[in-house]
């Protein structure tokens, strides 16, 4: 999908410039669009490796573990065909929390994880269970605690403060996952009552 | 809404605090964990270098060639009725498909409209408040075998619908509207 889009993108803007006669702009675009793209990146570096390294004192403390158990019982309610000492519960809970704190190279592996779990509980079957989609839901609503690549990318553009979206985006986040649990019940109910 | 301004200042310093006082506590080598997590950072940066760069580079041809601007004038007036933001509409179009074409989408219109404009902190917001749906559907489901999704894409697809008009509402009730 993405593949189209981007094809669609760089052909339409072509036509377009032959149309308009904006073809001087688009050749000095294709250039700075490429540099602009690699300082972005070089600018990232810093607050990724200061973010990511304060993650890593977390983890070796502990504390994504701690905060896990803490959310053990909501998460628990959540999830009523999962045991609630099953692996794939723990699974699910340590892939949160990364999410949360932005680690999304950690949060894959272990969401795949959780998924063969659930496979598993649901006796191998080659369809979605109710719990996958729940967990699918909660996970493309994002649970971002502190948005760490924008601020970043904000820092770039010499932001006045850069933090400044912080609050917003939890608000913002929290009414999404929210809004994603409540359509997948919604979802879930209406299943039911069919079948 | 002067309590998110406060969560906004306050949040990552006493964050940081914590966990260095923490891992003091247990006893974790602090300085060596950090510079370890540290180098995962390089890593990320250095490997979205190519996806950013194919993005970055098409939207700019978009928009130089005047592409954007005629697509933007089709759909501003019924959008701005209701008072949608059209230039957040590409990204909010890309957001489920691809996180890091949408991560180029942000800092273009970051660096087009300024950070600490409207549609720049909107799309900050969008940004970190949605997650990529079909790629989590892909990769997860992908992984393990699963056929028959059900009801998964609809889901996330409307959790990504209420994502992008909560961030709409909120921007405009903490920063004032566009």
């Amino acid at each position: 999908m993405v593949n189209i889009i981007w094809v669609m993108l760089t052909a339409i803007g072509l036509v377009f410039a032959m149309i308009n006669g904006t073809i001087n702009e688009v050749n000095e675009a294709i250039f700075n669009g490429a540099k602009e793209a690699v300082t972005l990146c070089i600018g990232l570096i810093s607050i990724l490796v200061f973010w990511l390294g304060m993650m890593k004192i977390a983890e070796d403390a502990g504390l994504l573990n701690k905060l896990a158990s803490l959310f053990r019982p909501i998460v628990k309610k959540l999830f009523p065909e999962v045991p609630g000492d099953h692996p794939a519960m723990g699974y699910m809970l340590s892939n949160m929390m990364a999410n949360m704190f932005g680690l999304g190279n950690a949060a894959t592996p272990l969401g795949i994880k959780a998924m063969e779990e659930l496979k598993r509980l649901n006796g191998g079957k080659n369809e979605a269970s109710r719990s996958m989609i729940t967990f699918l839901a909660i996970n493309t609503s994002s649970l971002t605690l502190i948005p760490t690549t924008v601020i970043a990318i904000r820092m770039n553009y010499n932001s006045a403060s850069p933090t400044d979206i912080v609050g917003p985006t939890l608000v913002a986040t929290f009414c999404s996952t929210l809004a994603a649990i409540m359509i997948d019940r919604y979802f879930y109910y209406r299943r039911t009552r069919k079948g | 809404m002067e309590i998110v301004s406060a969560v906004s200042l306050w949040l990552i310093p006493i964050l940081i605090g914590f966990i260095l006082i923490y891992g003091t506590f247990k006893k974790v080598p602090t300085y060596e964990s950090f510079t370890e997590g540290g180098k995962e950072g390089i890593k990320i940066a250095v490997s979205i270098i190519p996806f950013l760069v194919g993005m970055l580079v098409a939207i700019s041809v978009f928009r130089a060639s005047g592409a954007l601007e005629y697509f933007m004038n089709l759909i501003r007036p019924g959008l701005e009725a209701i008072g949608v933001p059209p230039d957040i509409v590409p990204l909010a179009i890309i957001r489920p498909i691809s996180g890091t074409a949408a991560l180029g989408m942000t800092s273009d219109l970051i660096a087009v409209h300024g950070p600490d404009s409207f549609i720049g902190r909107l799309a900050s917001v969008l940004q970190g408040s949605t997650d990529t749906t079909f790629y989590v559907l892909t990769v997860y489901f992908g992984a393990v075998g699963i056929k028959k999704m059900g009801d998964a894409l609809k889901v996330g697809l409307l959790a990504d619908l209420a994502g992008i008009i909560a961030s709409i509402v909120i921007v405009t009730l903490v920063f004032g509207s566009m």
